[in-house]
């Protein structure tokens, strides 16, 4: 019996990306404990294998082996459904993510549309796990998510439509292939409007907003709302929020340096491919952490401030000043 | 059970803060109706870790009350001390000497420090920003250590004695004071650049939470919060005590009342400890440090006698009604925090919670000295 290439092929890619999803999220979680001890002046994990790295599988075995308990007066399907809600989606956007030359699962010539697509879904799990917990505590949160996520979406879709006039392409890959070396980087405002910078700087705060990172984290303050819209998961649907939010993390870094940065292709024009992507792709999380470690938590009002009053008008100015610009030229 | 407001816009909710909540900081707990996330109303709900503290006072001779003393705020807990013994010394008409009145000054200056700089860790915690805390209790260290060393204790000291203090300062701590002065120097502008400065925690802090000196009045709030709100009031300067006239130091006084007014002043008075703590230093006499003839069983006259001292938190005061035996007839210990936390129900109104949060941690709390 011979199976199907195609078939086989889109077996390799699901167990391949769960397994990537997985094993990036440990990571992940591993890295920021670390980055957090350093800053902080402590070691971080060091116990559970070499350096700690094992750390996150240890804690994944605990969260596994947890009872996911649905309280009383909860809405137990909502409830239950959440979790998926927030992990498919970012199961999912990895399917259109060029690694390498060739290593995307799909190289789709609407990547990014299918991104944004599905990170959209992430918001409403959030909103279904806050308000089927019966707890006052995950309402006010799922209240903040939404209303964080719907302002941070509009600039972050004005600075892609941006570059996606300059590009003349959605698809990932060709966005990568216009930038073989460092000075074709779509960062740098010589390559099509004199805008890019700031597009970048508002895609990477609007990505660390979107992904409810600190100090943005207003979905999880756990000094005002305990630990929000997952004050009531235990074991593993928690344990998906975490995987979900990582990989999320993951994700708008990877379309930092897709977009920005070149993704997989060498800086110096030597040896493109997938190493590229993952040491800028990492740099850029690091960042995030940087960030999260540093800055205390805005409020909710300075949030919205900073995406309808900044954030929005600087990303119309750029689509209008970069419109202008490719007319004339 | 579900009924609807005749009105959706005055449809209110309530939400139960604490006693187990990550920013009430022990068992407070405080009833919150909330408009949305605006607060409508808030009630704190005190009482969780009662332990009849004046009670025991009255059934106790005087020296075995002091332990309990230092359990009151268990962050400034040598202030608490000092305010006991002073009221107890007065009562009974015992002296101090001067070098001990020295060492008092000093390590209650020390404690007040290591108090400010555990609020500041916890207190950016409370906003979200984690590193802070773990740099303020790298200091914090130093200064325990060093306090172990000549108390014998970490935390809840039992340090001073009627008539003078329990242990002399040796050559170590004073060596590892002047260290620990010179230290602290360098790190508060490293605070200044690394938090004051921080644009978002600016935002959260200027112009939020304002408390004004009516309030104070009406609650009877001292200390680090009255003075955030421009008044002129701190007991070591105007019922000075122990030796502090003759010390050169400023009372920092912010007139705007906001939150940012309360941490300035914070972090002044670090600064502020440390210039006493360097003159206690230079001007540290020789001699003893226990009164001579200390009477063991302690009969103070009938009458009725208070103390105040200026503690981490305000304005911390004992009554001592005594009857002429070996045990007070009533023990009123008027702690900072209680009238601090009082006018928090009035200041909070129409504040988002996330404000609130911030206005609470800008009063530096500390649950067991409010319920005793």
């Amino acid at each position: 019996m011979s199976v199907h290439p195609d078939v086989a092929r889109v077996i390799g890619y699901v167990v391949g990306t769960i397994a990537f999803v997985a094993l990036n999220a440990s990571f992940l979680v591993w890295l920021e404990r670390k980055v957090a001890g350093h800053i902080q002046r402590r070691i971080g994990p060091k116990e559970v294998g070499p350096f700690g790295i094992f750390q996150s599988l240890a804690d994944g075995i605990k969260l596994m082996s947890k009872q996911l308990i649905v309280p009383e007066g909860a809405d137990g399907l909502l409830f239950r459904l959440a979790p998926l809600l927030v992990m498919i989606p970012a199961v999912m956007v990895y399917v259109v993510i060029p690694f390498g030359p060739a290593l995307v699962a799909r190289d789709i010539n609407m990547g990014i549309l299918v991104i944004f697509a599905f990170a959209s879904i992430n918001v409403l799990g959030l909103l279904l796990g806050g308000w089927g917990s019966n707890n006052k505590y995950a309402v006010i949160s799922a209240t903040r998510a939404v209303s964080q996520n719907v302002a941070y979406e509009i600039p972050m879709l004005l600075t892609v439509v941006t570059l996606v006039m300059i590009t003349h392409t959605m698809s990932l890959n060709q966005i990568v292939a216009q930038q073989p070396t460092i000075k074709d980087w779509y960062l740098f405002p010589w390559n099509g409007s004199i805008m890019l910078p700031i597009g970048f700087l508002i895609f990477f705060i609007c990505s660390m907003a979107e992904t409810n990172r600190a100090p943005f984290d207003l979905g999880e303050a756990e000094s005002e709302l305990v630990a929000g819209f997952h004050t009531e998961y235990a074991g593993m649907g928690f344990g998906l929020f975490f995987l979900g939010e990582y990989s999320n993390v993951f994700v708008g870094c990877a379309l930092a340096s897709i977009m920005f940065l070149g993704g997989w292709q060498c800086p110096f024009g030597l040896y493109p491919g997938v190493h590229w992507m993952l040491i800028k792709t990492y740099f850029l999380v690091f960042v995030v952490m940087w960030v999260r470690w540093t800055y205390p938590r805005t409020t909710l009002y300075g949030l919205l401030n900073l995406s309808w009053k900044v954030l929005i008008p600087f990303a119309l100015l750029n689509l209008l000043v970069t419109a202008a610009l490719l007319k004339v030229f | 059970m579900n009924v609807l407001a005749q009105d959706p816009a005055l449809e209110t909710f309530v939400l139960n803060m604490g006693p187990q909540h990550p920013a009430t900081h022990g068992v407070l707990r405080v009833k919150l109706v909330l408009d949305g996330e605006y607060i409508v109303e808030a009630e704190p709900v005190l009482g969780y870790i009662h332990r009849m503290h004046e009670k025991m006072g009255e059934n106790r001779t005087f020296a075995q009350f002091m332990p309990n003393t230092g359990r009151l705020d268990y962050l400034s807990a040598l202030s608490y001390n000092h305010g006991y013994v002073c009221a107890v010394e007065r009562a009974a008409g015992i002296g101090v000497p001067e070098r001990a009145e020295y060492i008092r000054c000093i390590t209650v200056e020390l404690n007040r420090i290591s108090s400010h700089l555990l609020w500041l860790g916890a207190y950016v915690l409370d906003l979200g920003g984690f590193t802070p805390l773990l740099y303020a209790f790298d200091d914090r260290e130093i200064l325990l250590d060093l306090l172990e060393g000549v108390t014998g204790a970490r935390l809840t000291y039992c340090y001073f004695r009627f008539g003078g203090v329990y242990n002399d300062i040796d050559d170590d701590f004073v060596t590892g004071l002047k260290g620990f002065v010179k230290r602290m120097r360098t790190r508060l502008p490293m605070y200044h650049n690394l938090v004051t400065k921080n644009i978002i925690l600016r935002k959260r802090l200027e112009d939020i939470g304002f408390i004004t000196p009516e309030l104070c009045r009406k609650y009877g709030a001292t200390g680090p919060v009255a003075r955030g709100s421009g008044i002129d009031y701190d007991v070591r300067r105007h019922e000075p005590y122990s030796v502090y006239p003759e010390f050169k130091f400023d009372i920092p006084v912010y007139p705007k009342g906001d939150s940012m007014a309360r941490y300035l002043v914070r972090m002044d008075e670090i600064e502020q400890s440390l210039r006493i703590i360097e003159q206690g230093l230079d001007k540290l006499p020789s001699g003893p440090v226990m009164a001579e003839k200390v009477p063991k069983i302690l009969k103070p006259p009938k009458g009725d006698y208070y103390h105040a001292v200026e503690a981490a938190r305000g304005a911390f005061g004992v009554r001592l009604v005594s009857d002429g035996t070996n045990t007070p007839y009533r023990l009123k210990l008027r702690s900072p925090s209680f009238s601090n936390l009082s006018l928090f129900a009035e200041a909070a109104q129409g504040l988002l919670i996330a404000d609130a949060i911030a206005l609470m941690g800008s009063l530096d709390l500390v649950i067991p000295e409010i319920d005793r």
